[in-house]
This record gives C-alpha cells, structure tokens and sequence, in this order.
C-alpha cells in the first residue's frame, strides 16, 4: 500500500509542546493507519501516536512538520492532522 | 512490625512551621526511591508494573476530573498520555525481563527520559522535566504501596518533603503536615501559614506507622504519636480554643491599634484572586503585597498583557479603594519561571533574579508595567519592585513606567502613573536607604534575613542562625527611621510580621505598618493590640 504524505508548518508560540502534543498524539490515535511524523520530507520518522516521541522530535516554533500515513484512513488522517496543527491547535478533541 | 516502630505515647520535637493544633490519624507518604523492594519472579515484577501505571492513571484521571480550571487540567492531560504511551514504560520492562526489580527499573527508565529534558535547551521543554518526575515518583509510590491520592482530610500528614503543587492539591480541612526536610521559610510553609494549615518541619518520620493517633502542636513545633486521655482532652480543648478563635478573626474587622490606642496599618499577602474570595476587605487595611509570580507559573506560556490586567483590576476592585500593592515579577532564586528565569545561574539567590532579571526581559517587563498603569486608574494601586540594589535599577524602573505611561496614552488608552516602592530585602539598599527615591519602602524580611545571616532559608541545619538577629532588626529600625523622617511609608511584609512573638520587637522599632498572611491575621492583631510601648 502506498503512503501518503503531507506537511503544514506550525506557528504555536511554544512549538510542539505538551498541550499541543497532547492533542496532536489524541488525533493521531482515532485513526486506525499507521502515522508518523518527522521535521523533513525524508525523515527520521517518529510514531505520532506517541506522545514520549513527539515530544522528543522539540519542534520549536516556526517548524514544518511533515506526516506520513498508510492504511484505510490515511487521507482521511492526514487532513485531519493537517487541519489541527494549521490551526494553531485550537480545535483537539 | 519493626521493633522501631513506636506503639506507645511518644513525643517528638521539630520546629514550628505554621502555627495551630491538629489531631488525628498519622499518614505516612513514603518517599518511594527508599522503599526496599523483595525482589519476586520476573513475571510478578512485570505485573506489578503494569498494575501500578494503570493505577496511576486511574488516579490521575480522577484528579483531572476534579480541576476547576484548564491549566491543571492540562498539565495532568499531559501526564496521563505519557502514561498511556507504553515507549515511555519500554524500557523498564526491557529491564525486568533483564532481572531487575520494578522499582528500579522503572526509575532507571524515566530518569533517562528526565535526563534528556534536563538537557533541552528550550526552556519550556526542560520545565517539563519536573512532570516526568511527579509522574516518576507516583508509579514509584504505586510500586510501594501506597496510596496518597487523594490525601484524605483530618489526617496528619507525615512526609520527606512536598512539593507546593501536592500541597494545594490536598484538602486541608483539620489536618495538619510534618515535614522532615523543609524549612519555616520554604514556600509550602508560607501556604501552609497562609491556609492555617499547623505544619512543623525537622522530624524524623522513619519510625510512623501510617494509622496511629497523633497531636500535631504547631506552637510548641512537636508531634505526640499516640496520645494518652489526658493529652487527647488537652488538645480537644485547644482545638475548640482554635477554632472560637479563628471565627472570631474572621468576624471582626475594624481598625487595629496597640494598647495605647496608637493607630497600626494591618494588610494581607496575596498570592492570587482565590484567597480574596474567603475574605472581607473590611477585616484589612489593604492588600501590603500582591507575589505576581503565581501568575506566572501557573500557566504554560507567559501571561498576556490584558490578563494581567484583568486581575490586577479584580483585586483592586476587592479592596475598594484600600492601597493594594503589587509586586512586579520576582522570578528567580527559589521562585523559577520556564522560559524566563536562568538556568545556569550557578547561586540562585545570588544570582538574576527579581528586578535584575525584568531590567534583562524588557519585552516581559513592559507587558507588566503597561498593565499595572491600565489598572492604576482603576483603584488605589502601589507597584513595588523587588530586589533592588543600587538606585539605578530604581531609577530605571520608574523611567520605563513612566515611558510605558506615555505610550498609552498615545494609543488613547486610559493610564496613570502609581506610587512606585522598592523591596529593601538586599543589605546594600537597607543600609543606604537613603540613597533611593521610592515612594514607599517594604521590608522584605525574608530574604534580608538570609542575606544579612549568610543562611540559607531552606537549609534546615542553619534554622537557627537563618532568624531575625540583632543586626537585622538594627537594619529595620535604620529603614523605619529614614521613611519617618521623610514622610514616607514603611510597611514590612515578610513572614517576621506575621509572627505575634516579633511584633513587639517590631513596634518598638517603630513600624507601625505588617502585612501577614491571612491565617496569621487574627494573632498578629491579637499582638498589637496587646502591645503597651517599649519595654522599660
């Protein structure tokens, strides 16, 4: 199966941190594909349902971020990650 | 049973942290890194880890579920996802499948996770290392045993030490904490004042059996472990004694003056809006120092500008027109800030702390003094800054507020200029006092006390040089003296005034204005009002 990618760059003021980790790992696990997230297009690739790697990727402000995704929902994943970050986090479940 | 363990009446002596009685059961929290471990079967070791991550999940989610507000609620979010995510926990079982007990393997495994946001070198990323060690020490705990959440109320609690966070978090109702690290000073002392929760620290607490009856005195600083009948009906009447006394502060309001009807400023220190709830602004002459700190810790990122302002109004807006002082940030020293204060400062309280750090974080600073000027025009508001040392930083201070003024008004935003004070707390600024034109001064007596006596506040081996000397109450009078004779106001405001055996010593030294926390007010009205001049 193919994977499918997609990026968005993150303006929250205190980059990747624990509240916006929470909410990004919470997302990440509704869908049942397999997510990782990275800093570039190539990698190195972390889990993002888990927020101990999250958190350690410390993407500071003004950091693209890059996912991966591959199974039934990727797209549907993706987008949703997508939207999450480019909105500053605001809107997490 | 351990042969050590205390069965029979028994007295210990500590040193009196806050002041009251409490009786009831003993709890023990184990510091859990000390529990011995009977190391079992690998099988066992790696149920009894998976038994004390979900129970402390379990415990978590229920506090969560308990938080009236968003920060607390987040940061105990972020503690239970971690706990969800098994790479955190990885590691540990690696270990016992290696043959190590749980205990330690679990501590091996979040250390090295602490370590490396010990390392970050974003600011707000190595603040998160003191989650990962809660978080550490609760599974630890769990692995032990033990259960301390919630601390049940009425009980005394017995512990190493506490963090302030554990404290607030524990309903203090009748109960009461003994501490074997800690000092008088140390900031859960000063909640623990403040809350009238009685508290003595300097105990050895090896030997308690969690369960037994025991007195908690916080006058005397000593705990009974199981007290007889005549002790018991003792302290049962002190209580009731206590408890009078205490509604009766708390109804009576009024002016407060010494024996010989001289006048004496009686004020609070505040450290948020939640302790005004529980008060009359009727019972005080005002609030003698607002610890803007906590507005700062409390939440992730710095505080904004307009939610500054909104609760400098609030409380301005609670005093009613009575003087409410609030202090600009005084991060640093014991008090640290992620993102704000400095890590690598190598002596704290020696180091950029108070207004050395705001004079160095402008941008922070001017958020601050633009929403002290908006809330000027609100109520009587006096801005005081801390840790000053030579007249220029004084100086400076005003010329920035005075600056941050002016912008305002340009923007055509209402604005005005409040009396502006120092914090003497430094020896070099209470010895040429003189040198600085504020408009008021408040003695901090905690720090001038540590600074004076070269004493750690919060090293227990030193309590009984880190106190009020003759030398500090010579500076105090020197700083009393110079307000006198240029018409100035001079207030103290550490926990000196709060203490009714020094209010004496204070009144004589001619200081005629305290600010205390609130649970000290009605002794330390108690004490002027019984004060009748100087001792011949």
């Amino acid at each position: 199966m193919n994977k499918l990618k997609a990026s968005v760059l993150m303006r929250h003021e205190v980059g990747l941190h624990a509240r916006p980790s929470v909410k990004l790992t919470k997302l990440a696990k509704a869908f049942e594909s397999k997510i990782d997230l990275g800093l570039s297009p190539d990698g190195p690739w972390v889990d993002a349902k888990s927020i101990v790697k999250v958190m350690a990727t410390r993407a500071p402000k003004d950091s693209t971020i890059y996912f991966r995704a591959e199974g039934n929902d990727a797209k549907a994943a993706l987008d949703a990650l997508v939207m999450l970050v480019d909105g500053d986090f605001q809107d997490g479940p | 049973m351990d042969h050590k363990t205390f069965r029979a009446a028994h007295r210990v002596e500590g040193r009196s942290a806050a002041p009251g009685v409490a009786m009831g059961p003993l709890v023990r929290l184990v510091a859990a890194k000390l529990v011995a471990r009977q190391s079992r079967s690998k099988a066992d070791e790696q149920q009894a880890l998976v038994d004390a991550i979900e129970a402390s999940r379990l415990d978590l989610t229920e506090l969560a579920g308990k938080m009236k507000d968003e920060d607390a609620e987040a940061i105990l979010a972020f503690q239970i996802a971690l706990l969800e995510d098994e790479n955190l926990a990885a590691p540990a079982f690696a270990r016992i499948a290696g043959g190590e007990a749980a205990n330690r393997a679990w501590l091996a495994a979040v250390d090295a996770e602490i370590m490396t946001y010990d390392q970050a070198d974003d600011p707000y990323f190595r603040a998160r290392a003191s989650d990962l060690r809660d978080l550490r020490d609760r599974v630890l705990r769990r692995l032990a045993g033990e259960v301390d959440q919630p601390v049940p109320s009425g009980v005394i609690v017995a512990a190493e030490d506490m963090p302030p966070s554990v404290f607030l978090a524990t309903d203090w109702r009748e109960g009461g904490l003994v501490l074997r690290r800690g000092s008088p000073s140390s900031h859960v002392a000063i909640l623990a004042r403040s809350r009238g929760v009685p508290m003595i620290v300097g105990v050895d607490i090896d030997h308690f059996e969690s369960g037994v009856d025991a007195v908690l005195d916080g006058d005397a600083g000593t705990l009974i472990v199981g007290p007889d009948s005549v002790l018991r009906a003792d302290y049962s009447r002190r209580l009731a004694e206590q408890a009078a006394a205490r509604e009766a502060a708390s109804a009576f309001g009024g002016p407060v003056s010494t024996a010989s009807g001289e006048p004496v400023q009686l004020m609070i220190n505040v450290t948020g809006l939640a302790e005004l709830k529980e008060m009359n602004p009727s019972q005080v002459d005002g609030i003698g120092l607002v610890r803007t700190e906590f507005l700062f810790q409390e939440s992730e990122a710095l505080p904004t500008e307009e939610e500054q302002y909104q609760i400098y109004r609030r409380m301005l807006e609670w005093a009613a027109g009575k003087p409410v002082t609030i202090r600009t940030l005084d991060a640093g020293g014991d008090k640290p800030i992620a993102g704000l204060t400095e890590a690598g400062d190598l002596n704290p309280f020696l180091g950029v702390r108070g207004v050395r750090l705001s004079l160095k974080r402008l941008d922070v600073f001017r958020i601050q003094l633009r929403a002290l000027a908006r809330a000027a025009v609100t109520g009587n508001l006096k801005v005081m800054i801390p840790m000053v040392t030579v007249r220029e930083e004084f100086d400076r201070c005003r010329a920035l507020f005075r600056g941050v003024v002016g912008e305002l008004h340009d923007q055509g935003v209402e604005a005005a200029m409040p009396p502006i004070g120092m914090m003497v707390e430094v020896p070099a600024a209470a010895i040429a006092v003189e040198d600085f034109d504020a408009d008021f001064y408040s003695i901090g007596s905690n720090d001038l006390i540590q600074y004076v006596m070269a004493a750690s506040r919060d090293e227990p081996q030193l309590a009984d040089l880190a106190r009020p000397s003759r030398a500090v109450f010579h500076l105090i009078g020197h700083v009393v003296d110079y307000a006198k004779r240029c018409g100035r106001e001079a207030s103290l405001c550490g926990d000196l005034a709060g203490d009714p055996q020094q209010v004496a010593l204070l009144l004589d030294r001619g200081l005629r204005s305290f600010s205390v926390a609130p649970g000290a007010l009605g002794p330390v009205r108690a004490a002027i009002s019984r004060y009748s001049g100087k001792a011949a």
